[in-house]
């Protein structure tokens, strides 16, 4: 049956895929970006002093943690045009919705990796003369950051194949578009299993990586 | 200069600091020593306000540092402060490590925090290891690190917790030396330690903690005399016979 395998086709297709994927890289890229970034201050929130803070942190964790994120891609596309008043488009929808998902699983990652910065290192930044946000700045989370790579790391490859989710809101990733293709050409297989080499060679070698990382810096 | 009266610290229950008064004048140099757990560490994080307490003032050339409105961080900032486990920044070089506070802190140029911060680490005897991490250095040198990174700062009094009691034997001279240096210098100096040969050539007083209290303050004369209480003496030849 081998012998009716058609690469021809996969091969006709790369630029067509390639399309699909650069969606897949810039969205994993920008919702990575956006969910650090908003993680950082929810992590900072939940370690606060002030409850109201920590509070309002907590429950935004909680809250999307216990949600499916298929459920949440559906509900921001619905609720951002809402907002906004206009409509946005597939893109912008999924992209704050991957954002504020991942946000809180960065922010239990970086809460962990504050907490793994010694206090007395946080002392030694106070006994220099550091104000609170000049010491969470320089001193802590530069190391909470270096603690916490190999797991933010996995996390980005979590997200990378969430990314392919977005195909229930129409958007054309790359695993949309193989199965495209797929079904024009009626070549299922070929297609198939070219997105898995691809996902598995790509995650794999990513992980891989991370492992070295992981290794260097254990010493 | 510093001021130290009824201070009282509880960590729930636990009286860690029993109504603790003392005090350092400008250029003097105290030793405190005790054994573990009677609160030294916490007495002396109290005087630069890192560990809060609960009763009593404590006053650094008059400002009070208990008091909510003092400018903490401005105050630390004239205090340097050594730990026992040197407390390097992993994650910057040596040179970088000397240069943060001076620059974040003080408001100087990066040239010009370069530039001290060589000064001191020639005067430490570790220029030639500017550029690396603490973590390639061994204790004695990371704790000489420390130590010019406190006095990066221009500190009016320089504070130590057990500076050598984390070092092998062999690096412990060489911190205690320039710790000795610093101290004949005319630095004012608040010690913890249990050298007690670097107590006996510079320290102007001593005071001896027990439970969370003052048991001795005294100078370093009457302390090595036979005048002082049961429980130094005991202390004392505890920890001399080792
Ligand atoms: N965060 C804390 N919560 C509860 N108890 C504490 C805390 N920190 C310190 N203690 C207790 O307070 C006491 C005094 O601690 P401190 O570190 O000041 O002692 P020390 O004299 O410096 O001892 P060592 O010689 O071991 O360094 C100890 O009994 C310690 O267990
Ligand atoms: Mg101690």
């Amino acid at each position: 049956m081998f012998s009716d395998f058609d690469f021809d086709v996969v091969i006709n297709a790369i630029p067509f895929l390639w399309e699909g994927m650069q969606l897949t890289f810039l969205l994993t890229f920008l919702a990575i970006t956006g969910g650090l970034f908003l993680g950082v201050l929810l992590a900072l929130s939940r370690l606060s002093h002030i409850k109201v803070l920590s509070f309002a942190a907590g429950s935004y964790v909680n809250f999307f943690r216990s949600m499916p994120l298929i459920l949440v891609i559906f509900w921001f596309y619905f609720l951002v045009p809402f907002i906004v008043g206009r409509p946005v488009g597939g893109f912008y929808s999924v992209l704050v919705a991957f954002t504020l998902f991942e946000a809180a699983y960065y922010c239990e990652i970086m809460r962990a990796g504050i907490q793994s910065v010694r206090i007395s290192q946080v002392q030694a930044g106070q006994a220099i003369g550091l104000s609170y946000s000049q010491n969470m700045r320089y001193i802590v989370l530069p190391q909470a950051f270096r603690n916490m790579t190999p797991i933010l790391l996995t996390q980005a490859v979590i997200l990378f194949q969430d990314t392919s989710l977005v195909y229930v809101v129409g958007l054309h990733d790359f695993l949309v578009n193989a199965e495209i293709v797929a079904t024009r050409e009626n070549r299922l297989i070929e297609l198939f299993s070219t997105v898995a080499v691809v996902y598995f060679v790509l995650c794999l070698s990513f992980s891989l990586s991370i492992r070295k990382l992981q290794k260097r810096f254990s010493i | 200069m510093i001021e130290m009266k009824n201070v009282s610290k509880w960590y729930g229950t636990f009286c860690v600091l029993n109504k603790c008064s003392t005090s350092v004048a400008k250029g003097e140099v105290v030793v405190v020593c005790g054994p573990s757990g009677s609160g030294k560490s916490t007495l002396i994080k109290c005087i630069n306000g890192l560990e809060p307490f609960q009763e009593g003032s404590i006053t650094f050339n008059d400002i009070s540092v208990g008091d909510a409105k003092t400018n903490l961080s401005k105050l630390r900032s004239r205090i340097g402060m050594v730990f026992q486990n040197f407390e390097l920044f992993p994650h910057i070089s040596v040179i970088k490590n000397i240069m943060l506070g001076q620059e974040k802190v003080l408001g100087r140029t990066t040239e010009e925090a370069e530039k001290r911060g060589m000064e001191l680490l020639h005067r430490v005897g570790l220029s030639e290891h500017a550029h690396k991490f603490p973590g390639q250095l061994s204790g004695g040198q990371q704790q000489r690190v420390a130590i010019a990174r406190g006095l990066a700062m221009d500190p009016v009094a320089m504070l130590f917790d057990e500076p050598t009691s984390a070092l092998d034997p062999e690096m412990i001279n060489e911190v205690l030396d320039v710790m000795v240096e610093l101290a004949k210098e005319g630095m004012t100096m608040m010690v913890v330690t249990h050298e007690m040969g670097f107590a006996k050539n510079v320290a102007d007083r001593v005071i001896f903690m027990d439970e969370g209290r003052i048991e001795e303050d005294c100078t370093k004369e009457e302390f090595f005399s036979e005048s002082r209480g049961e429980r130094a003496q005991l202390f004392l030849s505890k920890i001399l016979h080792h």
